[in-house]
């Protein structure tokens, strides 16, 4: 579904992204894991399209395309989807109003007609559902206003309204409390099918008790380091990341 | 793309319709019966004996041409304005039928396209393009029932020419008593030469149950250049009263300066809204509307109220200041502004707030949007009166820049003469956001989508004051007066 080769960017003339390579399947999950500062999120940026990074080399396909040559609503469409670590607020703009936009210019991208306003309620409500979204924050301004968790119950909801094949977890897991975090991952898991994958970007092992991956990336200073499944999860809990920084340095010398 | 012939011939027609001038703003008039240019005595004799005015009213006239001829432009608004010739200005022109075009296929598609993403009827259409349709699209029907039961109520609606005649003691007693011809420049000029306009009568105890809007005047399409409204609501009465539409408006004059003046009598409460869509000038700048308007109104009796809502998107420069003179006791008064500048659009605009009566109150809501290279100001006057005690103003004042290329300006003025008066400003400027931007692009908005989608939810609050359908207008209209500002 997704290989990414060599890829690197940068921001403001400092790169961040030294070559990455990855290959995501579909039905698969995988954890990209790795300390501050490693280009977690710059990657999941990049790979949604924010014009606030550029690449500067590689390449990424997906399902067949030039993800990198497509605009961010265009990878929107193809089914890239990316949870933010701090969505934004826009006030006066209400979620009812902000989602029928996103799914019926989805649609419009299919060829399909918009959808009525009685059947987008109605998908507005059964996706509600599965993240348990407060039907109230639905006709509030997008985000504005909405605790933390509530925050990140949204993004979960607009994921389940736009169904994805790919779906990028930027530090979901960042300010919740257990309840949410149960709450937002139990969400993401009943959207989980053998068509679609996930990659989860997290410090933390916590979020992964809940989300189960397949395969667990270290990310650092721009590079995949190490590559394993789950279990390696368990020993960077346990070990912190210290020891890899070891490794990678010691290997390159620095 | 392969270059063809018909290629190069489509791409022409685009550039042309994208970088040329807007051919149908302004359209040669050949069948009307227009004076020679310029303004003397004679003109406004001229002008008041053919429309059969009383001597009374040519009084008038006279001596706001005779005041007028003492003024000078003024020059003290954040504008900058081309040099008027006044001498080259006809001030009069038989309202005949316009030649117009003969059906929608004559009509400029690029002018169609604008009617149908606003979503304009096609009847409207046609009417806004000029074509001369009468009855059929005019809906005789409707007119006609609306007029019926307008004058069941003893509401009176009219052009202001049919005032004149048919009720001349209602327009000598408030004519002129809100905005006196002494008052501006423009209002002098509008005083002497006023051409038509709208006149509205509320009886006491009346609430029109319909808004009233100039589309449904007889005449309206022949909304004139030198426009005069009168509204007067007498004790324990309402009104809505809606000027203008969001379908852009051609006109072959490019200075207006109209007058509107409303009188609020005890009680009574008047709700004012406009969409101003005058034609804005090209992107670069060449042509568009001189808009300088006066418009004020008076809350006469005790608990009266008078509410202004605008949505101001067109002209090339906009002078205007819907004002309130709050001088009955516990009256309100009300603005609530979005004014969206483009391009090479100037917009200095604001309200007034006159406290005079005690316990009156006050609220400004208003929210500029400037992009391209225009420049948009806010100038407002908070006056509160030795006598005007306890009285509140509420100002919120907003600017949001689409581009650094454009301009925010806000210039408030309070003076206060009491110390039992409250007043709050609050104002804030920002930048429309990358980040909001980008958070919609992810969504599969495009970002000329959602500039749109953020900008109506900035404006939401004076938008959400409009009469219903208006409101769903002008969202559209919002959007696509941005269209291209996108750098």
């Amino acid at each position: 579904m997704l290989t990414i080769k060599d890829l690197h960017a940068n921001i403001e003339g400092k790169e961040i992204l030294k070559g990455i390579n990855l290959q995501v399947n579909a039905g698969e999950v995988h954890a990209i894991m790795g300390p501050n500062g490693s280009g977690k999120s710059t990657l999941a940026s990049v790979l949604a399209g924010n014009p606030a990074f550029t690449v500067t080399g590689g390449s990424v396909v997906f399902n067949g395309k030039d993800l990198l040559a497509m605009s961010p609503e265009d990878r929107s469409h193809e089914g890239v989807f990316l949870s933010f670590q701090y969505p934004v607020e826009i006030p006066g703009v209400s979620m009812v109003n902000f989602m029928r936009a996103a799914v019926n210019e989805k649609r419009k991208y299919y060829g399909m007609e918009p959808l009525s306003a009685s059947d987008f309620l109605k998908l507005m409500r059964e996706k509600r559902a599965i993240v348990e979204l407060d039907n109230k924050l639905t006709s509030r301004s997008v985000n504005e206003g909405f605790s933390g968790g509530e925050k990140k119950r949204n993004e979960i909801f607009q994921m389940a309204m736009l169904e994805p094949k790919l779906s990028i977890l930027d530090e979901t897991d960042s300010g919740l409390d257990i309840d949410a975090l149960r709450t937002v991952a139990g969400g993401v898991n009943k959207l989980k099918t053998a068509n679609n994958a996930t990659i989860v970007i997290t410090h933390y092992q916590r979020l992964l008790d809940y989300i189960k991956p397949d395969f667990v990336h270290v990310l650092y200073k721009g590079r995949i380091v190490k590559t394993g499944g789950p279990e390696l999860a368990l020993v960077l809990e346990e070990k912190g990341y210290d020891w890899i920084k070891q490794e990678f340095d010691n290997m390159r010398g620095e | 793309m392969e270059l063809t012939d018909k290629n190069i011939k489509n791409k022409t027609i685009l550039d042309e319709a994208a970088n040329g001038d807007y051919k149908y703003g302004f359209v040669t008039d050949i069948d009307t019966h227009v004076i020679p240019k310029g303004l003397n005595e004679d003109v406004i004799r001229y002008i008041s004996q053919v429309k059969g005015e009383p001597e009374w009213l040519l009084d008038f006239r006279l001596k706001a041409y005779r005041h007028w001829l003492t003024l000078e432009v003024p020059h003290w608004a954040h504008l900058n304005i081309p040099e008027i010739d006044f001498q080259d200005i006809s001030y009069y022109a038989a309202p005949k039928k316009k030649e117009g075009p003969k059906s929608m296929d004559e009509v400029d598609p690029e002018l169609r396209k604008t009617f149908d993403k606003l979503g304009i009827s096609l009847e409207e259409q046609m009417r806004l393009s000029g074509i001369a349709v009468d009855a059929v699209m005019d809906s005789v029907s409707v007119k006609t029932t609306y007029k019926e039961r307008l004058a069941e109520l003893g509401v009176i609606f009219c052009s202001i020419s049919e005032a004149v005649r048919d009720y001349p003691d209602l327009v000598k007693k408030y004519l002129g008593s809100v905005v006196p011809y002494t008052d501006n420049f423009y209002a002098a000029l509008n005083s002497a030469v006023f051409s038509d306009g709208s006149f509205v009568y509320i009886p006491k105890g009346v609430r029109c149950p319909m808004e009233l809007s100039t589309y449904f005047r007889i005449n309206a399409a022949d909304t004139g250049q030198f426009e005069r409204t009168l509204i007067v609501a007498d004790d324990d009465s309402y009104v809505s009263y809606l000027e203008g539409c969001t379908a852009p408006m051609r006109d072959n004059n490019q200075l207006h300066a109209a007058i509107v003046e409303i009188i609020v009598e005890e009680r009574a409460s008047v709700k004012y809204s406009t969409v101003q869509n005058w034609y804005p000038g090209d992107k670069n700048g060449k042509g568009g509307i001189y808009n300088f308007v006066t418009k004020r109104g008076l809350c006469r009796g005790d608990f009266s109220k008078l509410s202004w809502t605008q949505v101001e998107t067109g002209s090339a420069i906009t002078w205007k200041y819907p004002s309130c003179v709050l001088a009955g006791d516990n009256s309100v008064g009300e603005f609530y502004s979005v004014a969206l500048t483009n391009n090479y659009q100037q917009a200095d605009t604001g309200t007034k707030m006159i406290h005079l009566g005690k316990n009156t109150r006050s609220t400004i809501v208003s929210k500029g949007i400037s992009a391209g290279y225009s420049q948009n100001s806010y100038r407002g006057l908070v006056r509160v009166a030795p006598k005007a005690i306890n009285s509140r103003n509420y100002t919120q004042c907003d600017s949001l820049l689409l581009s650094s290329t454009s301009g925010a300006h806000t210039f408030p003025y309070i003076d206060i003469k009491n110390d039992s008066s409250v007043v709050e400003h609050e104002a804030t400027t920002s930048k429309i956001n990358e980040e909001q931007i980008f958070y919609c692009n992810q969504r599969g908005i495009s970002t000329e989508d959602a500039i749109g989608l953020i900008v109506n939810g900035y404006a939401k609050e004076v938008v959400a004051k409009l009469p219903m359908e208006f409101a769903v207008e002008a969202q559209k209209l919002l959007q696509v007066s941005l269209e291209g500002s996108i750098g």
